[in-house]
This record gives structure tokens, C-alpha cells and sequence, in this order.
């Protein structure tokens, strides 16, 4: 058994290809998540980012292997994947517009029947998000781009992840409001949560990432060490070849 | 008392919610006093009530499409006919075999057909409604063709049956009020969350662990029941059924009530059908442009409140929020 929590990990992902009828959008991708690490995934516009994302919770078809702690994760069975730990954020967030947001929080922890472990669950949420509170009877659809973020954010922790998937949280949403999301993401990684970020704009997740894969046309032209990013020079040159 | 509220209001009440309900109570009361045509158009809107609701349940609340549920009223209605006037059944057990026949053939149809989505959905359903009136019409040992099966008896219990008009009108009051009761309890419940997960994005709700295709089922199968149940009302109310009677029109009816009404809400169906089965015969003095007004009645009705009659409520809400 393997104590040393960086060398142990949480998801890793092997060979991983996926196709929209003749093209294909991933190509044999490798790549793994350490426990309590949180990685981000950069890349420009259809590089194949939330695809990558929809393929690791089995939402399309697709060939090679994803395995979560030495388990399989099922293939096209997004609710096994759920049920592991491995909750996905989706673009566009995902939240049910017609719902309230206390109705949304629930559906987060729908596999969850024990009343006072919900209630738990709904506590911590709402002390991480207290925005969120002020507004459980409103509609989804009424709440601002950054409220609905959070939502979106607390309703996968509704479910207690293992590992969080977010599919570009920051879409559409003021720098401000980012940056206070971004924040919330770097504590909920301290307090032990692991986190894969998937991202257009670099500079905002490099500060919080311990690592960073390049994606490009569907497949992963690089591995980035944050730390060794002096420039937005360099970034470039890793974007553009 | 929850469920109750919220068919009073589905989200917050004003005036025009009481309005609303006011003028259908008024015209129930008034009907109710006055008797004579209006109660057969009354009787008719709330048996559509009860069909619409469970329309509402798969197209509103988990955002599918069926232009077939006419099959399962049919199977509801001939299973409580044939039953019932052939075989001298009583109305209760006969009706309950046609709502087992309409749970079975839902399950059987839909668990492969819901794989299906959008138009395909629509032509798929579309073929089940034509595969029934194909079979009501050459069954003929059974189903006695185009003929129908007429001399059903009234609805009841044993020697108790229900004679007049006005006393079957309170049943059907009573059946509509347990049709949108039940389904507000249902969207209310964990089940009626799953719905609505489903309808607003199946992946999302993939992510979160429901089992999308499972629900699907299940609220193809509870508007299935509630098709049934307002079949087999049809058949003892009117005493008559055959293949017209649950043909197209009636497909095109119900879609008219639940967009009018306003879909996805739990009470639409029933403001719907009300208005639907009123606004005809209150176009009556326009004589031979008594369908053009209908049409017009329909086309402004939809501009003005697009999310139906249901909506008209926040409608003014946002209305005086603006001006105010």
C-alpha cells in the first residue's frame, strides 16, 4: 500500500478515444489525477476539452480506459461513475431552470436516502456558498450568471465527490465573480478534495494548478508545470506551437 | 395541504390567480345550476382534464413528446365497454383491466420507442395512437368495427350507479380535482424532481446519478394510467365508444388544452380543457365563422400568454414590476 499521497492516484485515464460519427474529437489520450491534486486542462476552442470531460463520466461512447482507485469506471453509465465519486460540472452549468434552487441542491444528492447525512451535506453547502441561502425558494433560472455557478458547484457537492470535474466554470461570468469561484475551488482542494479544471483562459487557473495538460485537436501536446510558466509568452508558445 | 396549496398557485399567487379560479368556480356554479348543454361541455372538459394532466406529467414535466396517448384512453375505454356491456362487468373491475392493459402495453412500447427523441419521438407515438383505431376498427368480434359498443352502463358501485347529469358532473369534479391533486403530489416528490432533471438536461442529470432512461419510462407509464382512467370515464359517461371517438382529433384536442392551459404546470390542464371545450360554443352566434373565431380566440390567447393561461398570473406580476 502506497502512503505517499502524491504518487497515489485518484483517476487515471489510458488510451482514451472518442468519436462524433467520422471525427474524432479524442485521440488515445493518457493522462491521471494524484489524490487531493488539482489539475487543469487548457486548451483553445474545440481542442476536445468537454468532450474529454463528458468521456471520463462515460456520457459518450468511447474506447481505452479510465480507472478511478483501481476500480473500472463503467463505460456509458454516467450514474455508476456518480455513484464512485466522480461528478462532473458540466458547460453551461446544468442547472434546472424551472426548479428552485433547494430543488436543485437536492437532485445533487439524489442517490442519498439517509435524512441526516443530506442534511449535513445541504449545511456544508450552504456555508460555502451562503449566497446560496438567501435565495432556496427562488427559481434556478431567476438567479444571476455567478449564482447559478454556484449552484451548479454546490449541487455537485451535494453528492461528496471524490474528484469534481467543472467544464469551464468561468464561462460568461465578470472577473470578480471568477475570481471569488476560483477561490472557493482552491479551498475545497486544500481541505482534501481533488479537482480537474478545464479551462480556455490559462492565466486564471495556473496560479491555483499543480499541474496542467495541453490539449490541441484532440489529443495532449504537453505537460505543464505551473511553476516553470514565467510568462504569458511562453503560454503562448505552448498554444501555438 | 402542500400539494393543495400549489394547485391553487404554482408559484406566487396574486389576484390573477384568484380571478382565475374565481371565474372557474363561478362557471362550474353556474352550470351546475343552470343545467341543460352546458353540462355535457362540462363533463367533457373534465374528462379531458384528467387525460391533459397525464399528458402534462410526460411532455410538461419531463419535456417529452407523445401524439399517442389516445391509444391508451382507447384501451381504457374498450376494456371498460367490452367488459362492462358485453360481459356485464361492474364498471370498477373493468376499469382497473383496462388500466393493467395500458401500464403493460406502456412498458412493452415504451421501453424500446423513449430511446427516441424530438420529431422521432412525435412519429413513433403518432404510430402507436394509428396501430390502436387500426385494431379497434378490424377487430370486429370484440370491438364491433366502426359500429362502436354502445349501451355501456352509468358508472357505480354494485346497485348504486350514478343516473343524472348533475350527479355524474360532481363524480367527474371530483375525478379532475384527484387528477390535479395526484399530480402536484408527483411534482412535488423525488420522482417529479427527476422528471423535470430529465426535461431540463438529460446529460446534467445523468451526472448527478439519475437514471434518465428509467424515468422517462416510468412517466410514460403514469400518463399512460391517467389516459386510461380518463378512456374508461369517457366510456361510462357517454355510454358509447368507438374507434372516431379516440382517434386524431382527440390527440389534437389534448395538445390544444395543454398548450392553452400551459404546459409544465399543474394546473394548466384544467384551465386548459375548460377553455378549450367552452370557448367553441361561446362562438356559437357567429354562425358559419363560428371556427375562425375559435382559431383567433386560440391565436391571441398564445401570443399574449405563449406559456398559457397558467402563466397569466406571473405575467402580470412582471407586469406591474416593470411599470411600477
Amino acid at each position: 500500500m502506497n502512503v505517499d499521497t502524491t504518487n497515489a492516484r485518484i483517476l487515471s485515464v489510458e488510451g482514451l478515444s472518442a468519436r462524433y460519427g467520422h471525427v474524432e474529437a479524442l485521440r488515445r489520450i493518457n493522462l491521471h489525477v494524484g489524490e487531493g491534486e488539482l489539475i487543469a486542462i487548457l486548451g483553445p476552442n474545440g481542442a476536445g476539452k468537454s468532450t474529454l470531460m463528458k468521456a471520463i463520466m462515460g456520457l459518450v461512447q468511447t474506447e481505452g480506459r479510465v480507472t478511478f482507485r483501481s476500480t473500472d469506471v463503467p463505460r456509458r453509465d454516467p450514474a455508476a461513475a456518480a455513484a464512485l465519486g466522480i461528478v462532473l460540472v458540466p458547460e453551461g452549468r446544468g442547472i434546472f431552470a424551472p426548479m428552485t434552487v433547494a430543488e436543485n441542491l437536492e437532485l445533487g444528492a439524489y442517490l442519498v436516502s439517509d435524512r441526516h447525512e443530506f442534511a449535513r451535506r445541504h449545511g456544508r453547502v450552504l456555508r460555502l456558498f451562503p449566497r446560496l441561502k438567501e435565495r432556496l425558494a427562488q427559481t434556478a433560472g431567476s438567479l444571476s450568471g455567478g449564482e447559478q455557478q454556484m449552484l451548479a458547484v454546490g449541487r455537485a457537492l451535494m453528492a461528496e465527490p471524490k474528484i469534481l470535474l467543472l467544464d469551464e466554470p468561468s464561462l460568461g461570468l465578470a472577473p470578480r465573480i471568477i475570481e471569488e469561484i476560483l477561490q472557493k475551488l482552491g479551498e475545497l482542494n486544500k481541505a482534501g478534495l481533488s479537482i480537474v479544471l478545464v479551462e480556455q483562459k490559462a492565466p486564471l487557473v495556473l496560479k491555483l494548478a499543480r499541474r496542467a495538460y495541453l490539449l490541441s485537436l484532440g489529443t495532449i501536446v504537453a505537460e505543464i508545470d505551473p511553476a516553470t510558466i514565467k510568462s504569458h509568452n511562453e503560454l503562448a508558445h505552448f498554444y501555438l506551437g | 395541504m402542500n400539494s393543495l396549496i400549489s394547485i391553487w398557485a404554482d408559484r406566487r399567487a396574486n389576484w390573477v390567480t384568484f380571478a382565475l379560479w374565481g371565474l372557474a368556480t363561478a362557471f362550474v356554479a353556474y352550470v351546475f345550476v343552470a343545467g341543460g348543454y352546458l353540462i355535457t361541455v362540462l363533463q367533457f372538459a373534465l374528462i379531458y382534464t384528467v387525460l391533459v394532466t397525464g399528458l402534462n406529467v410526460f411532455m410538461g414535466f419531463t419535456g417529452q413528446v407523445s401524439f399517442g396517448h389516445n391509444a391508451f384512453a382507447a384501451i381504457g375505454g374498450y376494456s371498460s365497454a367490452v367488459l362492462a356491456a358485453t360481459y356485464g362487468w361492474e364498471p370498477l373491475p373493468a376499469g382497473l383491466v383496462g388500466l393493467a392493459g395500458s401500464l403493460i402495453v406502456a412498458f412493452i412500447i415504451g421501453y424500446p420507442v423513449l430511446r427516441l427523441r424530438g420529431h422521432y419521438l412525435a412519429m413513433a407515438t403518432l404510430a402507436i395512437g394509428l396501430i390502436v383505431y387500426e385494431v379497434a376498427v378490424q377487430w370486429q368480434s370484440v370491438t364491433q368495427g366502426y359500429m362502436g359498443i354502445s349501451g355501456i352502463p352509468p358508472i357505480g358501485i354494485g346497485r348504486w350507479s350514478i343516473m343524472s347529469d348533475r350527479g355524474l358532473l360532481a363524480f367527474l369534479l371530483l375525478a379532475a380535482a384527484l387528477a390535479l391533486l395526484s399530480a402536484a403530489g408527483i411534482r412535488r416528490s423525488r420522482l417529479g424532481r427527476a422528471f423535470v432533471a430529465a426535461a431540463g438536461s438529460e446529460d446534467a442529470a445523468r451526472a448527478l446519478g439519475i437514471d434518465v432512461a428509467r424515468y422517462k419510462l416510468i412517466a410514460f407509464m403514469i400518463s399512460a394510467a391517467y389516459a386510461s382512467i380518463a378512456g374508461s370515464l369517457f366510456a361510462y359517461t357517454v355510454g358509447f365508444v368507438s374507434p372516431e371517438v379516440f382517434g386524431l382529433q382527440m390527440v389534437v384536442l389534448a395538445f390544444t388544452m395543454l398548450y392553452v392551459g400551459g404546459l409544465g404546470t399543474v394546473t394548466g390542464p384544467a384551465l386548459g380543457a375548460i377553455i378549450i371545450s367552452v370557448l367553441p360554443e361561446s362562438f356559437r352566434a357567429f354562425k358559419d365563422y363560428q371556427d375562425l373565431a375559435y382559431g383567433a380566440a386560440l391565436i391571441v390567447i398564445l401570443i399574449y400568454a405563449p406559456r398559457g393561461l397558467a402563466s397569466l398570473p406571473d405575467l402580470w406580476g412582471k407586469w406591474r414590476r416593470r411599470t411600477a
